[in-house]
């Protein structure tokens, strides 16, 4: 049977996505471009030049935030996709690694400042750990005058990122596991007397790799042009290229923006050398490794080392998280608490009275942020989904690349183009543009969230639908979309997640002007009132919660009598 | 239908049209007062402090009820952004209904708003409590040495004073001199906000006329005077300060309020400050260790003064004219003051004001840890606004890009 015809809103709605995900991304591009080439009419230039390139050079801390950018990027995705690696390999199956599964899952929805605040206290020369420990066993009655916090190497803040990333590349390699069947590929390579991780390595990884490898190209990405975590974390003697750009951004002397435009790009080039150098790095990495696996060498020997690390490092980076977390609510509520204090002193709700009293405006144009751009994307994505469905045409690898592309260009590298954009030709920024650049970002989510679920589902459901009389248009509402509620609103939790996360595009699409529990939670950061930052950031990791819990209740609640819709 | 509503947009669009077109005359305060009721005012101010974020909420419900004029807080990371709000919507020809109404500010912003005409006025002299304003007294008329010619009205007093930890500094430092050598025997124990920050910056200028041997020359443009001679002495004194910071100076707080947290934590036991009940309020709020207390230099420290200017297309001037107006009111004055508040000196002189208000402000406890102001002794005037952008420029290059 050919498939038939598509009505015309589902033909026009593929290529509507494409340009409402890549559109902004293309022309923040070209705003970016022109003004590093000296072409910035909105302040008078209009003459092709290279100074801003030269100004950029002149910048003294250049060659310094080029190699944090790099190292801290590169660190922390190399860290948190070995641990996730050696925990998968060593561990999965086992009760530990269930219990660790459940803890990590939900720090996926920490947000990413507040995942840094926590760490930022916690390891501190005067954090909660060093708190604890002073000075009955370090001996210190003062903190320690060293760098743990924006060290200059920038390791807190890989360390960070590390943290924070581990949960999504696990969860991500779970999904690929689910489809390249380890358990049986784990179950001969045991047979055969291979070791648990040299086993795993040898027959399952190569396959997951496979499936997570653009997940690990927007970690790669991300890391590498944070600005939030760079805050926090980083140093700022001088800062990373992706913090000294908002810099930039933000200095009244309007020709500072050809700089920063010119360092976008620099950050733009940074970001592709940086990919092709882990592909490289990927081609080494699948020579030896096939070499080693050619040797059949059975590798049990690295299970008694290795093991324990695994465990190690995945328990450690969920319980950083989580103790961050603590440290936040105790900070929230404390009175006076000064070193080496355990705990405050008194306890004092005023932080939590000022949220009550002033935080409504932000939690409300959150939460419209939210859910505008989750509602836009999941009817894209949707719409996407049934048009590839009823052409029977599955997502080819290029369309695959396109969905991820907006996750792979730096956002330094076209957000502050696009604001350049919207102010020449007049498009005031505020809360109608921030809702558009949100779409960009959640959008990819919301796809890849959707996408398996709902090419999973039974298609013989349509064809009985179809023969007792429903056209196809019905048989989407009335049978696929009740019965596939769970992953759509699990993919609306995921998408509004992402949106309430989002920091640089509010910041710079909504020219400040635009108040999110996010940006309310960074202002207050270069504040440094711990007590109002806890109260922001465990205000920002509930609004992100509250959807997930949603997504939990509501499939419940409209199942319960439908006992085949239980997942 | 379309038609309908289509006029319906006119009339309403209307008025509007014809209010932004119609000059308002500040000194006929009644039709400001009318032209003001129901205008919605978007003040941009830094937003990282808690307690002037309250203040303005505070000061946004007195002006409702009083005045019926909503009042918006726009928290800036940096004043720097208004400023680059206005000129760019100048630059794409949006004379009216811009999106800042009123900016704290002072400083090069204001001589960079003034000097490319992005500034309405004059108006300040001509508001009604302008009557109370100590011009005599305090540097309320010039701004960094640039005539304000009522085109800012000045709401707050600032002045430079050093908090100190009396558990391991018990004594007032006299001198930037005493500074450095205590910094010697306690190295790691003193820091300043990073430049360019305005705090940082201020740490430098307060620096600088203390080792430079000629003041008067700060009071000109740095252009006029040789900028590399004048502050040598200051890098000489940096380079000796630096290896004894905190962090060995290899990393800053990045704000004022970010140094208050490292003296809290027992990081550090010296920092600057520009509010000389900052402390105070501090320790009120358990953002500070109860032992700190304050001291100035025996040569006296920079002062000035905080003030709103009103953007020249903001499309509720009238609005932003009754804020700042309130904003010079003995009732607000004496709030902000409070050092449960703000602890932010007057600008007003309290001796000439009636005798009901004048109590209010003697009634006033300033806190433990503020300096009457007899103590604060001599106000050392602000240098030229070009000086602090060139110090902040060359101190990057010097000590903040990595060495």
């Amino acid at each position: 049977m050919p498939p038939a015809r598509l009505p015309l809103w589902l033909r026009l709605l593929p290529p509507l996505t494409l340009l409402a995900m890549l559109g902004p991304v293309a022309a923040g591009l070209g705003g970016t471009l022109l003004p590093a080439f000296g072409i910035y009419p909105a302040a008078g230039m209009t003459s092709l030049t290279l100074d801003p390139f030269r100004d950029l050079g002149d910048w003294p801390g250049l060659a310094s935030a080029i190699r944090l950018s790099l190292t801290t990027g590169l660190v922390s995705t190399a860290g948190a996709l070995a641990i996730v690696v050696l925990f998968l390999a060593g561990w999965s199956g086992t009760r530990a690694f269930r219990l660790l599964e459940r803890l990590l899952s939900p720090l996926l929805s920490v947000p990413h400042a507040a995942t840094a605040f926590g760490l930022a206290f916690l390891i501190a020369p005067s954090g909660w750990l060093s708190r604890l420990l002073s000075p009955w066993a370090t001996g210190w009655e003062r903190p320690p005058d060293i760098a743990i916090v924006g060290d200059p190497w920038g390791l807190a803040m890989a360390a960070g990122l590390t943290v924070k990333e581990m949960p999504f590349l696990l969860l991500m390699s779970l999904a690929a596991l689910g489809q390249v069947d380890g358990t049986h590929r784990m179950r001969v390579a045991t047979a055969l007397g291979y070791g648990r991780i040299g086993g795993w390595l040898k027959t399952v990884f190569p396959a997951v790799y496979a499936q997570i490898r653009l997940p690990v190209y927007v970690v790669l990405a991300y890391s590498m042009s944070v600005v939030d975590v760079a805050l926090i974390l980083g140093p700022s003697t001088p800062p990373t290229l992706s913090v000294q750009i908002v810099k930039w951004m933000g200095d009244p002397d309007l020709a500072m923006r050809l700089t920063a435009a010119a360092a976008a790009l620099l950050q733009l080039a940074l970001v592709a050398g940086a990919l092709v150098f882990w592909r490289i790095g990927e081609i080494f990495a699948a020579r030896l490794g096939a070499r080693w696996i050619a040797s059949g060498s059975r590798g049990a020997r690295i299970d008694t080392l290795a093991r324990p690390l695994a465990l190690g490092a995945a328990a450690t980076a969920a319980l950083s998280v989580l103790l961050g977390l603590a440290t936040l609510g105790i900070w929230s509520v404390a009175g006076f608490w000064g070193f080496p204090d355990p705990l405050p002193q008194g306890v004092d709700f005023r932080s939590w009275m000022r949220f009550a009293a002033s935080g409504g405006g932000a939690v409300a144009q959150t939460a419209l942020i939210a859910l505008a751009a989750t509602a836009i994307s999941l009817a894209l994505v949707i719409g996407c989904l049934e048009a590839e469905h009823r052409r029977r045409r599955p997502l080819s690898r290029r369309g695959l690349w396109l969905i991820y592309l907006p996750l792979l260009v730096p956002q330094t590298a076209f957000l502050p183009g696009l604001q350049t954009l919207l102010l020449t030709i007049g498009l005031s920024s505020g809360i109608g543009v921030v809702i558009l650049a949100h779409v960009v970002f959640v959008l990819p989510y919301v796809f890849l969230s959707l996408g398996d679920p709902w090419r999973a589902w039974e298609p013989r459901y349509a064809t009985i639908a179809a023969a007792l009389g429903a056209d196809p248009g019905r048989t989407m509402r009335a049978v696929r979309l009740p019965m596939l509620l769970r992953p759509v609103l699990t993919a609306a939790a995921v998408g509004a997640a992402v949106s309430i996360g989002q920091y640089l595009p509010t910041l710079i699409v909504g020219g400040g002007r635009v108040e999110t529990l996010t940006t309310e939670a960074v202002a207050l950061a270069s504040g440094g009132d711990r007590r109002a930052i806890g109260v922001w950031s465990l205000a920002q990791t509930a609004a992100i919660i509250l959807p997930f819990a949603v997504a939990l209740i509501v499939p419940a609640w409209a199942f319960r009598n439908r006992r085949g819709l239980h997942g | 239908m379309i038609r309908t509503t289509l006029a319906a947009f006119a009339l309403l669009a209307a008025p509007a049209l014809a209010q932004s077109q119609d000059p308002i005359d500040p000194a006929d305060w009644e039709a400001v007062l009318e032209a003001a009721e129901g205008q919605t005012v978007y003040w941009h101010a830094w937003g990282g402090s808690t307690a002037t974020n309250d203040f303005i909420a505070w000061v946004g419900e007195q002006v409702s009820e009083d005045y019926g004029v909503t009042l918006e807080h726009v928290k800036l990371a940096d004043t720097a952004d208004a400023v680059t709000r206005v000129l760019s919507e100048k630059q794409a020809g949006e004379d009216e209904g811009g999106a800042v109404d009123l900016i704290w500010l002072n400083g090069p912003n204001f001589a960079s708003m003034k000097e490319q005409d992005l500034l309405y006025g004059p108006f300040a002299e001509d508001l009604p409590n302008w009557d109370y304003v100590d011009v005599d007294g305090k540097t309320v008329r010039t701004d960094f040495t640039v005539p304000t010619e009522g085109y800012e009205a000045p709401w707050a007093m600032a002045q430079v004073v050093f908090m100190h930890d009396t558990e391991d500094l018990p004594d007032p430092l006299p001198s930037a001199e005493a500074i450095l050598e205590w910094t010697k025997e306690n190295p790691g124990r003193f820091t300043y906000p990073q430049p360019p920050d305005f705090l940082g910056t201020t740490f430098l200028k307060q620096t600088l006329i203390e080792v430079t041997e000629d003041d008067e020359v700060l009071q000109k443009p740095a252009d006029e005077a040789d900028f590399d001679a004048v502050v040598a002495p200051l890098w000489d004194y940096l380079d000796a300060l630096t290896p004894n910071l905190w962090r060995q100076g290899r990393s800053y707080p990045q704000t004022g309020p970010d140094q208050l947290r490292l003296m809290a934590d027992d990081e550090i036991d010296l920092a600057i400050s520009f509010s000389p009940g900052e402390a105070s309020t501090a320790i009120a709020d358990n953002r500070l260790p109860s032992s700190v207390r304050t001291f100035v230099l025996e040569d006296g420290t920079l002062g000035n003064a905080s003030f709103v200017a009103i953007p020249y297309n903001s499309g509720s001037k009238a609005g932003a004219m009754v804020v700042a107006n309130y904003l010079m009111s003995p009732e607000a004055q004496v709030h902000a003051q409070d050092p449960d508040v703000l602890g932010y000196g007057t600008v007003l002189d309290v001796a000439d004001l009636p005798e009901e208000q004048r109590a209010a402000f003697e009634a006033l406890d300033l806190g433990v840890a503020t300096l009457s102001p007899q103590e604060l002794g001599e106000v050392r005037p602000e240098p030229h606004p070009s000086w602090m952008t060139r110090i902040a420029d060359t101190w990057t290059e010097r000590y903040g890009a990595g060495q």
